[in-house]
């Protein structure tokens, strides 16, 4: 006889054969069904499980891209040719590959304005907050690797100024920096290791914290647009009165997110595959070359952010600092933010402006770092890395003196 | 709440105007009229594509490579007949499998002028098919250049107008100024192409190397409207599967 749950009961076959040995139904029960999640979801909160779909779609594309690519400083570039033009389907497998890079970030990038917007790094959720910011950070080293590999110019300028910051480190950087390159300069062996880092040890990484993340929010259960816990109000069965099953309400729900993104993601791909320059940028056509140096050396469009306000200081050493900075003060969100409401939906003006404020430093940022450093842009850049970095060292005085709104008992849930 | 996204999203919008407007100011400073000049090709129009092969077979190859595509890709894509392809397109010493080299060692390319002329597989995606057209307009007589003639677009080529006898020789006026602005051209020497004859050889010729630069970009804009429209449909019956999952939702 099977062993059966009340839900399940035995049906003999191999279901039942197959649950006796391994907890199948269990777990959809327990993590899908059974995870009950605030019904007032709104569009901001199909960002997360979209980077998760992005994230299955460059593992695919790239296990299909590391058949043909060859990570040799001699091979790597046209290889990437030939798979542009002589693998079946090679074009539509790099074009979703490079245009998934962008996507991930922007999913990535909207995903963490949504909680920064609705508090959601708060209280209980901080280590959920600082898993996804580790992902962030496991990313951006993703992303950078990779985009050395097709060995184009910008790959190549690109590495040597990225690598070249992690010389400004006192005493040791010029040592880091040789290690890091296993050569003199960036060299078929940087190019080597690159890639065994891009293709197995960070997308390894990447998909344990993604499990942390995933896990962590099981715990806490998720934040909602009113940035209340629906755990506080239960009915008889012990369940959140304003929840509803992940699975299939938020599953099926998600399918629409899906079917709209891959309108988008689709366009990119088959309309404008380098966007303009943005994902796929012109002098990356030309082979990697130590003799000619591009214009001017930009990283994508999701690094320049923090690039603007490396080239904002005036000393290298201290702009690296700077840019590192920039990140970290993300993970000390939750002890900033004193606020006694978490969503921006009943915090005061002073939140909402601050929070209008910083969107802006970061497009703003964003823009002037794909641009040549010119005075003006070094001034704006100035302008803005102040605005930035006043979001996260003002939050403390600004969200305790505003005046808020009580935040409701309930979820505001309209159809 | 949804006004505060509002807003933001709007001040973002403007402040980006705002410096690309700044930034389209300063593009428009030196440099003058011909940088806006777009070769205004088609990749779709297969016919367009063949005259360019055979420009480029004529013209280009002869020093220039597109050594990432082979001919009988050429002979596939642009629905040439392999008689054709053997007969008017293949140089001599080469097969059908093989990818378009040219006769012109790198070695004398460089003894002769200097550089050895690039390969022209990608420079549409380097460079843009804008500035190819431009660059193939814009050669001018300059005595002072050792092969006689400059270029606007790309100024101190080592490139001699090898077009010159289609489209024969023309001047430069500049204003004063520093640099010169460019004003117009003259033809002082015609080729045996007319100005309309002749720009519809650099655009047959920018078209096809922009073929060249990504051979599949035809295919892929056809193939991409099934796929928009296919996802068009799957997202309006899952928005309808939610609808009907949701009615309890309350």
């Amino acid at each position: 006889m099977a062993v059966s749950s009340d839900k399940h009961p035995a049906k003999g076959g191999f279901r039942a054969w197959l649950n006796k040995r391994l907890p199948v139904d269990e777990f959809i029960d327990s993590q899908l069904i059974g995870y009950f999640a605030p019904k007032n979801f709104n569009i901001w909160y199909f960002f997360g499980s979209l980077a998760l779909l992005v994230f299955v779609i460059q593992i695919l594309s790239g296990i299909f891209l590391t058949m043909h690519y060859k990570p040799s400083e001699l091979m790597a570039f046209d290889s990437v040719e030939y798979i542009m033009r002589e693998v079946e389907w090679g074009w539509l497998i790099r074009y979703m590959h490079s245009t998934g890079a962008s996507f991930f970030f922007i999913m990535v990038y909207l995903h963490m304005f949504r909680a920064m917007m609705y508090g959601s790094y708060r209280e209980p959720r901080e280590l959920l907050w600082i898993l996804g910011m580790l992902l962030y950070l496991a990313l951006m080293a993703e992303a950078f690797m990779g985009y050395v590999l097709p060995w184009g110019n910008m790959s190549y300028w690109g590495a040597q100024v990225i690598v070249n910051l992690f010389g400004t480190i006192p005493v040791i950087g010029p040592a880091i920096v040789e290690w890091i390159r296993g050569d003199y300069g960036i060299a078929d062996s940087t190019l080597n290791r690159f890639f065994a880092l891009h293709v197995i040890a960070l997308p390894f990484a990447i998909a344990f914290l993604i499990l942390m993340h995933l896990v962590a929010l099981r715990q806490t259960g998720s934040n909602n647009p009113d940035g209340i816990e629906i755990k506080a109000k239960l009915n008889q069965d012990g369940k959140p009165i304003d929840g509803i099953p992940f699975h299939p309400y938020y599953t099926i729900k998600d399918l629409v997110g899906v079917g709209v993104f891959l309108i988008f993601f689709c366009g990119v791909i088959f309309f404008v595959p380098t966007f303009g320059g943005l994902f796929l940028e012109k002098p990356n056509f030309e082979a990697a070359n130590e003799l000619s140096t591009p214009e001017h050396i930009a990283p994508v469009w999701y690094f320049t952010a923090f690039y603007a306000m490396l080239r904002a200081v005036p000393d290298q050493q201290l702009g690296a600092l700077l840019m590192l900075l920039a990140i970290v003060v993300l993970f000390f969100l939750p002890w900033l933010d004193r606020s006694p409401v978490k969503s921006i939906r009943y915090k005061g003006i002073l939140s909402k402006i601050a929070l209008t404020l910083f969107v802006i430093s970061f497009v703003v940022l964003s823009y002037l770092g794909l641009m040549p450093a010119s005075d003006l842009y070094v001034i704006l850049a100035r302008i803005f890395t102040a605005i930035y970095f006043a979001y996260f060292i003002l939050m403390p005085w600004y969200t305790s003196i505003e005046k808020t709104k009580p935040a409701p008992e309930r979820v505001t849930y309209h159809e | 709440m949804s006004n505060v996204i509002r807003h933001s999203v709007f001040t973002a919008a403007l402040a980006v105007t705002l410096l690309f407007g700044v930034r389209a100011d300063a593009a428009s400073g030196p440099g003058g009229a011909w940088t806006k000049w777009t070769a205004g090709n088609d990749v779709s129009n297969v016919a367009s594509l063949q005259r360019g092969a055979a420009n480029y077979m004529g013209y280009c190859a002869g020093c220039h490579s597109i050594k990432y595509m082979r001919y009988s890709r050429l002979g596939q894509d642009l629905k040439i007949p392999d008689e054709q392809l053997e007969q008017l397109l293949i140089l001599p010493g080469s097969k059908k499998a093989d990818y378009i080299t040219t006769p012109l060692s790198a070695e004398d390319g460089e003894n002769w002028f200097g550089k050895a002329p690039p390969d022209l597989s990608l420079i549409t995606r380097a460079k843009g098919s804008d500035y190819v057209y431009q660059f193939l307009k814009t050669f001018y007589i300059d005595p002072q250049s050792a092969n006689g003639t400059n270029n606007l677009a790309l100024p101190g080529t080592a490139m001699p107008h090898v077009l010159s006898p289609l489209q024969g020789l023309q001047e430069a006026s500049f204003a004063a100024g520093d640099p010169p602005m460019w004003e117009s051209f003259a033809l002082v020497e015609p080729g045996q192409l007319t100005a309309e004859q002749y720009d519809v050889f650099v655009r047959d010729t920018v078209n096809f190397l922009e073929y060249v630069g990504e051979p599949i970009k035809a295919k892929r804009q056809a193939l991409g409207v099934w796929v928009i429209l296919f996802l068009l449909v799957f997202t309006a019956f899952a928005y309808l599967l939610k609808r009907e999952y949701w009615k309890d939702v309350k």
